[in-house]
């Protein structure tokens, strides 16, 4: 049975008409084209998936669209791009925090949910908010640290220059 | 050596790290096509049966199926090494392991095909299964596999090198144990995926997550019984691999079948349950480990017996064995070596090559009987190994090449980094401190099919703008090897590694490249492209002179310019150059390869372990032991690693924190075992692995002694630095609580067992205590290169090093 569902993915909306049964993950990739998304495991068990809705980290392979309809859903295509990266992305890029690469959209995601609600965490905030997000190539540390790095960009604006509240941390304005 | 480096040894960020932090990266299973059909495997529900029938009629009625497929629709064996091939594209006789794949449909999306799969009707004759090397050793009737003729028996080596018996004569002091390694898998976060589409002339592309195109390649052209030049194999961005992709699949096989045959795109992806069953991880190893040592902790001789357990193919296994009884040689002395050790066939998802290759398992056994026996000696761990390390341009007894050898500095260091020495007498109780050590090659000596060819070809071609390409078959599974190519062709032509675009793992693009396994690609593909870049390199150093006056010698390439370094007004940049050089030589396109130098010993099986070079590590972990709950807390690990020359600082630290990781997942957690038929725990929520919570701080030690054949004195880095780990830890587990677990991992429950034994007044061991019985071959005897006919000399006589044609 096929529905019509309405999503806002990284601020556009769509109109979608799906299979009910249908993962937010699969939407994602298979009708909104967006691969960033990773799937790892199907289960909800790796964190490969992960996406923000309204600004928490959920995972989207076990996640029905029908239940985040109306709300704002941003996957890593929207988190900044290749000429106007998120300080994270740039973070983990310069630090080598992304290996194979496969874990990190839901790495990213994950963190930037972490940023958002806490500045400057410390660095079992930061394992904490990442124990649901497996790696198999970095042994985490570089990710740590890229993290840490971001945020100390992101409280001294170093990422845009903007200063203050004019600085979205790479996000795209809505 | 050149010293002065402009990009060589700092941070350098991926040359596709961008990609992979904005999405952007494409991985196989990110690939489509219009009009792309997906195909989904009718995987066996049975350990061992025979196929009576499969009856596809409803599958072939059901809407939305467009195709199917029965093994015996294409019959022509394959497998990664020729002396194993038995493997088909589809079982078509009988199943061996539950999820082995017999049919395969083909339908307009993946739903479709996986609702189609539970339509196939097979009718199976239920076997005996063989469910452990025990059970796989009675004799049988029905074995696994016919070929090898000897019952379940995939391999069987009996090597001797001196003679033991007179070895252990001399010993003062003789130590025996049994050990056991568990099996455990990859679990790389990218699922495998295939897809395969024909143009108008019937021309096939295969992208798949493969680390291996080139034998992807042959197996393909092989198997279809079509030309190698109507196939093109690329594996796109990989999203981990740690040897689980470094093979030739059925579902690879299959999927490009099928393509040829309906003309049409095809798409698999496998599910993670899938991959579980796929395999090819961790051989679960039994272990015999006889060790004589003298009053001063000279070792005087080593007799190691296993059983290895192969699941049902043999994979790489053969290698897998020998490696297995090798490599102990490559770090310690040892005059006189035995090695007897046996793979068995049993109905389990195939076992295969993962980080550290059939090594990580007799390590973990020598490392942990050295403990011992210091233990008994009343030597502290590490002067035991320093008695007996090998010394750089040395031979071993069982003919292994040592050149470029720094592990005395890395035991030095990691000891005083850490404080090992002071701290294992004065920790507080429940907190313990572990060493070990160990070495890995820097890629496999001989190739996986005999050819006297290169092993590694690398192309680098610059077009009319300055722009420079370079071609590599190998494959970025997520280690960096396209940034590690474009870093090294940077240093020669005087750019910046982001100035350099690397194509990689394309067989219709790229000269062969053997694949990313054994540790090889920095090395071996990396001195291609070297040799490459210096000719490409030579015509525009010549071009310039001749246009600026200036002798040769006087050209140097720096920062985007080539110059007379006497006089810095006689400059041209970099593309004014290459087009006096295109004008000058013709079009500027090189191609540089790399073939290991001959060094297989004078006996059958002595193709295995032999490499150009090899890496050594030492590792120091500090551990908090919950005596009560038996739970490890790892505070700390301190890893020194004999890595010839760092080239790129982020990459290196990440191999070095990779192989931490997995080594603690292994020591401590990770366990691919059956229950009954069927995986345990197929799943990445059962198949526990390290998060980041489990992750402790580690403290990474380079140790450069430059390597004289290495890229510019480089050695490898992605699988060595794991092989110390799993020793170290359940060292310190020993040190902190006076138990031994003899066997990986090395759970809770039991360090629980092994404390209660001690608390009744038992030794406080955890481990094996009986092994299969099984009568070895007599082994084959083998003089070391010392004895007659080779020469009389001194034992590990000196070899004089090679020197790079790169330095």
């Amino acid at each position: 049975m096929k529905t019509v569902i309405k999503l806002n993915v990284n601020n556009v909306e769509h109109e979608l008409f799906v299979p009910l049964h249908k993962t937010l993950l699969e939407v994602i990739r298979e009708d909104l084209g967006l691969t960033g998304t990773k799937h790892g495991c199907e289960l909800g068990e790796c964190g490969a998936c992960t996406v923000l809705v309204d600004g928490v980290p959920l995972l989207s392979c076990i996640t029905m669209p029908v239940d985040v309809q109306g709300k704002k859903i941003l996957t890593i295509e929207g988190m900044g791009s290749m000429s106007k990266p998120h300080p994270l992305q740039t973070s983990f890029t310069e630090l080598g925090a992304a290996q194979c690469g496969y874990c990190t959209p839901g790495m990213l995601l994950t963190s930037k949910a972490l940023l958002d609600k806490k500045a400057a965490p410390s660095r079992d905030e930061i394992k904490a908010a990442l124990s649901g997000n497996i790696c198999r190539c970095t042994g985490y540390l570089k990710i740590f640290d890229a993290v840490e790095l971001a945020a100390r960009r992101m409280h001294d604006h170093d990422c845009c220059g903007a200063g203050g509240s004019a600085c979205h941390g790479g996000e795209v304005p809505a | 050596m050149k010293e002065n480096f402009q990009v060589i040894g700092k941070s350098h960020p991926r040359v596709e790290g961008m990609s992979k932090a904005t999405g952007t990266a494409q991985y196989t299973a990110d690939i489509s096509f219009p009009n792309m059909l997906f195909c989904k495997l009718l995987r066996s529900p049975h350990a061992h049966a025979r196929i009576i029938s499969i009856d596809s009629r409803a599958v072939q009625a059901h809407p939305g199926v467009l195709d199917i497929m029965t093994g015996t629709e294409l019959t022509k064996s394959f497998g990664v090494l020729p002396v194993s091939k038995d493997e088909h594209a589809l079982a078509y006789d009988k199943v061996r392991y539950v999820g082995d794949p017999l049919a395969a449909v083909v339908a307009v999306d993946e739903a479709t095909a996986e609702a189609a799969l539970a339509l196939f009707k097979v009718e199976y004759e239920i076997l005996p299964s063989f469910m452990s090397v025990e059970e796989a050793l009675q004799p049988t009737e029905d074995p696994i596999h016919t070929y090898t003729r000897r019952g379940n028996i995939s391999k069987e080596v009996n090597l001797e090198f001196g003679d033991v018996e007179s070895g252990f004569a001399q010993a003062d002091h003789i130590r025996e144990d049994l050990f056991y390694y568990g099996a455990s898998t990859h679990m790389a976060m990218e699922e495998h995926a295939t897809i395969a589409t024909t143009d108008d002339q019937g021309y096939l592309t295969v992208y798949s997550s493969t680390q291996t195109p080139h034998y992807l390649h042959k197996a393909m052209a092989d198997v279809l019984g079509k030309p190698a030049a109507h196939i093109r194999i690329i594996a796109p961005t990989l999203g981990g691999g740690f040897g689980g992709k470094s093979e030739p699949f059925s579902h690879e096989l299959v999927v490009a079948y099928l393509a040829c045959k309906t003309g049409r795109t095809i798409k698999y992806v496998a599910t993670r349950e899938e991959v579980f069953y796929i395999h090819r991880g961790r051989h679960a190893v039994l272990m015999r480990l006889k060790t004589g040592v003298r009053k001063d902790g000279t070792i005087t001789a080593m007799q190691y017996t296993n059983f290895v357990d192969g699941g049902g193919h043999a994979s790489f296994g053969v290698a897998t064995l020998f490696y297995t009884g090798i490599m102990a040689t490559t770090t310690y002395k040892i005059p006189h070596y035995k090695f007897d050790g046996v793979r068995m066939f049993t109905n389990k998802p195939p076992a295969g090559p993962k980080r550290g290759h059939g090594t990580p398992q007799p390590r973990f056994a020598l490392e942990l009987q050295l403990d011992k026996i210091a233990e008994e000696l009343g030597m502290s761990p590490i002067d035991l190994r320093m008695v007996n390390i090998v010394s750089p341009n040395s031979i071993t007894a069982n003919h292994l090449r040592i050149t470029s050898c720094a592990i005395a500095e890395c035991i030095r260091r990691v000891d005083s980094a850490s404080g090992f020495s002071e701290k294992r007498s004065s920790l507080p109780p429940g907190k313990g401190i572990g060493f070990a050590m160990s070495s890995y090659l820097c890629g496999a000596g001989l190739p996986l099919y005999h050819n006297p060819l290169d092993h590694s070809q690398v192309m680098v071609r610059i077009d009319r703008s300055g722009g420079v390409t370079v071609y590599t078959g190998s494959t970025d599974i997520g280690q960096g090897s396209r940034s590690i190519h474009a870093l090294l062709v940077a240093e020669i032509l005087g750019l910046q590694q982001e100035d350099i675009f690397t194509i990689s793992a394309d067989t219709a693009l790229t000269p062969v490249d053997l694949g990313s396994y054994s540790s090889r690609v920095t090395f071996m593909s990396g001195n291609a492209a070297i040799k490459a870049a210096r000719e490409l390199r030579g015509f525009i150093a010549e071009a310039v002179a001749k246009k600026l006056e200036t002798p040769l010698k006087d050209i140097i390439f720096h920062n985007g310019q080539v110059m007379d370094r006497n006089n810095p007004g006689k400059t041209v940049t970099f593309p004014e150059a290459c087009t006096l050089a295109e004008d000058h030589a013709g079009p500027l396109v090189t191609v540089g390869g790399y073939k290991p130098p001959e060094l297989a010993g004078p006996f059958k099986g002595s193709g295995v372990g032999i490499s150009p070079a090899y890496s050594y590590s030492a590792a120091v972990i500090q551990v908090d032991c919950d005596a009560e709950t038996g739970l490890v807390t790892v505070e700390k690990v301190w890893i020194a690693h004999d890595i010839g020359r760092v080239l790129s600082l982020e990459n290196a630290l990440g191999q070095i924190h990779g192989s931490v990781y997995m080594g603690l997942g292994e020591a401590l957690m990770e366990e691919q075992v059956t229950r009954g038929i069927l995986l345990k725990a197929p799943s990445v929520l059962d198949y526990k692995t390290p998060t980041s919570l489990d992750m402790p701080p580690v403290e990474s030690i380079f140790v450069e002694e430059p390597d004289a054949a290495g890229p510019f004195g480089a050695k490898e880095m992605g699988q060595g630095p794991i092989l110390s780990v799993m020793p170290a830890l359940v060292n310190a587990i020993h040190n902190a609580l006076g138990v031994r677990i003899d066997e990986l991992p090395a759970t809770p429950e039991k360090i629980l067992k092994a404390l209660e034994d001690k608390a009744k007044g038992g030794s406080g061991r955890y481990g094996k205590t009986t092994e299969p019985s099984f009568q070895f071959s007599k082994p084959r005897k083998v003089a070391r290169p010392w004895d007659s006919p080779y020469g009389e000399q001194e034992p590990y006589v000196k070899w004089q090093p090679e020197q790079s044609e790169v330095a």
